[in-house]
Parts: structure tokens; C-alpha cells; sequence
């Protein structure tokens, strides 16, 4: 079945001019246009995440190779089992919550003093994305090092001037650290999404709301909000899938520590794989990460579309 | 009550500007610290006013292998997307006009396999690429880099696509063009824009990206990024170096996304959200 698929694939543009619009289309052209995209995605997604399910019920530890063969459950009962796991669990939901939390929040904010007119508002919009399009990686040593510094950082300096020790946050606050990091990479986010929300909410509904004499606040919360309430599930769906597998920002500032503080999942994985070589056991917390990340996407997903189904507009 | 509003807003203003500087400072903080000297660079007070050398671009490029990781970053993220687009254009092209049977369970399927975190098929792939000798390989990258950009691809093709009217490509059609005539000829031109979007989108992707780079390769097929990732390890010593090779590694980027705002978030949103 693959064989032909491939054998198609090579012919495929014969297969093609072959096939012209004149005559009556052959029935299998949609299927082989498709077919090359659907092949690569088995070939570096399914299989390998076949082989992750296959790992995660096998003795296998690349330091000790003679002993292998099947393991039941036993990799996932020691994971989770185990309180560096269940650690890293804890600040994945941590980490994933509070940035979520704080770039809805503050994202509608931002969103509205932007969707305000202000002379050179687009420049300020402009420059406020800046850290969005640079690289997770440069964005946390950057932190790490010009700002986060417990003696040479601009945060050690600021915090001297105003008379308080200095203090070492990527030790002290491993976590809050990161999640400060991510936040300013990802505001910039979920503010353009908002931005894009609050332009669609109908100016004549404003407009009325006005002569009727609400107040600004009443505004907000009885028209604003409902307009946009779609596309906070629409953002909380999508940071979801990016923040749950965050990983250069920890790797280049905390590297997961001080001890394991700020060990999200995919850094546990990380360690476990490539640092104790237990194959069996990273597998199993590899395929614990995609259930859970499944389940609060399907969870925000399926509220979404119950919405758009009976919600209306 | 204009000239209230005319405060109101100008306080807004203010305030819009002063958010932005607070967000925008750390990346211009490293712009200039890239043109002081090391010495200069973790100076207690700040240097902000300082005169500018290039010592630290100078030594950057004094290193033969800088060139190297520059031009791995170049193929990795666009020979990526070119993979990407190729696979990707007839498929989104069967999505959107020839309605296969399943087209919405293939069309789901492709995105669900975004909401499976990298992880979940590192090792795997890294144990194969083992023995087939592709770790540290550019071209091993570049194959997983556009197995991570591909669904997104697809989807925002598709979504173009749909907006361009089948009447158009029914009358190439007509006039005898085969399938392949037909989407080069008539369909890429019109739908050119969108393309455009879904690869620089693509692109960006891939060359920010941190976590495959990071763990499939080490010299030979280090990226930008992995090669600044290894300035963590000295504290405080090269903070100038580190800034000149992250700024150049930025600025392209940054300059794209200043363009095109709007179309990379709403990329990155697969096509959901509308304007």
C-alpha cells in the first residue's frame, strides 16, 4: 500500500498531465495530491510517535544495554510515582496558567489603550511587538545575563538605587522569572489578536451604548467583553499548544534549577532522555505530556465549539 | 466634552508609549550594548552614554565558523519552507477544490498533530536519526523543521485557496490545462499573497526556533540560535559578543515582523482569525 503510494508519488506530474480537466477528472487525483503531505507527516510524526508509545511499555536504557524486553506499566508508575515528576507537572500547569492568565488579562488592556487613537499609536504598537519575532533563545539569555543579573544586571542596579539588596531572581524566583519572560515574548500575541477582535466589535453598538449614557466600565463588560469572548478561548487554545512546550527559554536561563524549580515537561523529558538515557522512562512522560496537553486543548476546544454552535453570532 | 476626550486620549497615549519602551527596552538594551567594549558591557553604573566601537561585531566575525552557522540557519529555514510549500500547495490545493472524501477529517487530523507537544517524538527521531548518521546534520533539521511547519502550511493555504473562485480555474480548465497547469499557472498567481504569508510565516518559525535545533545538532549543523545558546555558560564575559551575533541574528526578523504584523500573528491563529 505505501509502495504503490510512493511509486504514484514519483510519477506523480505524468500522473497529472495525464489527468486533464477535459477529460472526466480520474477519481484518485485529489487523493494523490494529498498523499506526498499525508506520507510526510506518518514518516516524522506518527511512526515516531508510535515508537514513543512502544518505548514507553519497554526496559530500555541506553546506558545499560543488555537489559531490555517489555516493562508492562512499570515506566509509567515510576513516573508517576515520582516527586520530580509530579514536580514538573505542577510548574508546567504553573507556568502555562499564569502566562496564560497574565497575557489574557493585560492583553486586553493593551489591547484597548492601543485600540485607542493616540498620535504615533501605530509606531507605539510597533515597537511594543519587538519581542515577539525575536528568538526564544536570544530572548532568555538576554534576560539571563543584561537584566537578570544578580551583580551586573540593569534589575541588580535598578534595585540598588531604590535601596534594596539586590536580588537573584533566576535563583530566588526560578519560575516567576520565566514566567515574566514568556509573558513579554507572548503579550505582544495576544495583544495583535485582541487588537484584531476589538476592531470588529460594531461602532454603531458603541455608538448607542453611549446615547443610552453607559459609563465606560459598563461598556467594557456589557459589549466589549461578550464581543470578544470567542477569541479568549481562541487565544487561552492556542498559547495553550505553544507554552505547554516551552523549552528554549528555560534551557538557556534556569536550566530547569535550582534543583528541579523550574523543570517544566518537556525539560523533564529532556533531562530524563538525554541526561540519564532512560529511554523507557522519557517515553512515558513524553506520551503523559501529549495526553495532557490533548486534553486542556480538546477541554478549550469543545467549549469553543459549543459556543460557536449555540452562542450565537 | 471634545476637549476632555482630547485629554483622555492624549493620557492613553502616554500611557500606549510608555508600555511600549518598557517592552521594546530589553532588545534595545542588547542593540547597544553589541557596540561597547566587553569591559563597558557589565559596567555598574550602565554605560548609556558611551562611544561606540565595533570590537565586538569585529570579533564575531573574526571566527571562521559564525559563517558557517548563519548559512545553517539560512538553508534550515528556508529550504524548510520550500519543502513545506511543495508538499504542502498540492495538498491544500486537493483540500480546497477537489473535495476528497474525509476532507474534514484530514483537515482536523493535520492540525491535531500540532497539539502534540515536540516532545512527544523527540526521541524517537533522535534514536533514528542516530543510526542513519543525521544527527548534526543540516539537511536532518531541515526535514524536521518542515514536518513542524507543514500543518500550519497546509491550513493557511487552504484558507486561501478557498477565497479564490473555482470558475477561475475551471475555465483553464476548459481551455485544456492538466492539474499541474492549472495551479502553477492559474492558482499561484492569484493566491500569491497568501503563499507569500504562509512561507515567511514559515520561515520565522523555523529560524527562531530553539528546542530541535538545540537537541539535533551540535557544530557541524548548529543554527544562530544554538551557537548563542552556548554564551549561557560564561557569566558575565561576553556579554558584547553575545549581543553583536544575537542582534544580527534578530534584525532580519524583527524588520519582517514590523512589515508584517498582523498576517504572522493571524498565521499563527492557523487562519482562524479573520480581519
Amino acid at each position: 500500500m505505501s509502495n504503490a503510494g510512493v511509486e504514484s508519488n514519483l510519477t506523480a506530474e505524468q500522473i497529472l498531465s495525464k489527468n486533464s480537466f477535459q477529460k472526466r477528472p480520474l477519481k484518485s487525483t485529489p487523493y494523490l495530491l494529498l498523499l506526498p503531505a499525508i506520507i510526510y507527516l506518518f514518516i516524522w510524526m506518527i511512526i515516531p510517535l508510535s515508537m514513543t508509545i512502544y518505548y514507553s511499555f519497554q526496559k530500555y536504557n541506553i546506558l545499560l544495554p543488555y537489559i531490555h524486553g517489555f516493562n508492562g506499566v512499570t515506566n509509567y508508575y515510576q513516573v508517576l510515582t515520582s516527586a520530580d515528576f509530579q514536580a514538573s507537572v505542577i510548574n508546567t500547569l504553573v507556568l502555562v496558567g499564569s502566562s496564560l492568565l497574565i497575557t489574557i488579562v493585560f492583553g486586553i488592556l493593551i489591547a484597548l489603550i492601543y485600540n485607542t487613537n493616540f498620535w504615533g499609536k501605530n509606531f507605539a504598537r510597533t515597537l511594543f511587538i519587538t519581542p515577539f519575532f525575536t528568538m526564544p533563545i536570544v530572548n532568555g539569555l538576554l534576560w539571563r545575563n543584561m537584566i537578570l543579573n544578580p551583580t551586573y544586571g540593569l534589575s541588580a542596579w535598578f534595585e540598588k538605587m531604590i535601596g534594596i539588596t539586590p536580588i537573584s531572581w533566576l535563583s530566588s524566583f526560578p519560575l516567576l522569572s520565566i514566567i515574566i519572560i514568556v509573558s513579554w515574548e507572548w503579550l505582544p500575541f495576544s495583544v495583535l489578536i485582541f487588537l484584531t477582535a476589538l476592531q470588529s466589535v460594531p461602532e454603531t453598538v458603541i455608538e448607542a451604548a453611549k446615547i443610552d449614557g453607559a459609563t465606560k466600565i459598563k461598556e467594557f463588560f456589557y459589549i466589549i467583553l461578550p464581543n470578544i469572548f470567542q477569541t479568549i478561548y481562541v487565544v487561552i487554545m492556542l498559547e495553550t499548544m505553544f507554552f505547554i512546550s516551552i523549552f528554549a527559554e528555560i534551557f538557556v536561563t534556569t536550566s530547569g534549577g535550582p534543583g528541579l524549580a523550574s523543570t517544566n515537561l518537556p525539560y523533564y523529558i529532556y533531562l530524563q532522555g538525554f541526561f540519564a538515557w532512560n529511554v523507557g522512562k522519557a517515553s512515558a512522560a513524553a506520551i503523559i505530556t501529549v495526553i495532557l496537553a490533548n486534553i486542556i486543548v480538546l477541554f478549550f476546544a469543545n467549549f469553543l465549539s459549543k459556543k460557536l454552535r449555540f452562542g450565537g453570532d | 466634552m471634545r476637549g476632555k476626550k482630547r485629554l483622555v486620549n492624549f493620557i492613553i497615549g502616554i500611557v500606549g508609549f510608555v508600555i511600549a519602551i518598557i517592552f521594546f527596552f530589553p532588545i534595545f538594551w542588547m542593540f547597544l550594548t553589541s557596540f561597547k567594549t566587553e569591559v563597558g558591557a557589565f559596567s555598574i553604573p550602565p554605560e548609556i552614554f558611551f562611544k561606540p566601537v565595533l570590537t565586538a561585531y569585529e570579533a564575531v566575525f573574526s571566527r571562521g565558523d559564525v559563517l558557517r552557522y548563519f548559512i545553517n540557519t539560512i538553508i534550515s529555514s528556508f529550504g524548510s519552507t520550500l519543502i513545506a510549500l511543495i508538499i504542502g500547495i498540492p495538498a491544500a490545493y486537493s483540500l480546497a477544490f477537489l473535495r476528497p472524501k474525509g476532507r474534514n477529517f484530514t483537515l482536523v487530523w493535520i492540525i491535531s498533530t500540532k497539539m502534540m507537544p515536540a516532545v512527544g517524538v523527540l526521541i524517537p527521531i533522535y534514536i533514528i536519526y542516530n543510526q542513519l548518521g543525521l544527527i548534526d546534520n543540516i539537511w536532518g533539521l531541515t526535514a524536521v523543521y518542515a514536518m513542524m511547519n507543514l500543518p500550519i502550511v497546509i491550513w493557511l493555504l487552504f484558507d486561501t485557496f478557498s477565497n479564490v473562485p473555482f470558475e477561475i480555474l475551471e475555465a483553464a480548465k476548459i481551455d485544456g490545462a492538466n492539474t499541474y497547469k492549472v495551479i502553477t499557472d492559474v492558482l499561484l498567481p492569484i493566491a500569491k499573497n497568501g503563499i507569500w504569508s504562509a512561507g515567511l510565516l514559515s520561515a520565522i518559525l523555523a529560524w527562531n526556533e530553539g528546542f530541535w535545533s538545540v537537541n539535533l545538532t551540535n557544530v557541524n549543523a548548529a543554527t544562530l540560535g544554538v551557537f548563542i545558546s552556548s554564551f549561557k555558560a560564561g557569566e558575565g564575559l561576553y556579554w558584547a559578543k553575545m549581543s553583536a551575533i544575537s542582534t544580527l541574528a534578530v534584525i532580519p526578523v524583527i524588520i519582517i515582523g514590523w512589515i508584517v504584523q498582523t498576517q504572522i500573528v493571524r498565521g499563527l491563529t492557523f487562519g482562524a482569525l479573520k480581519e
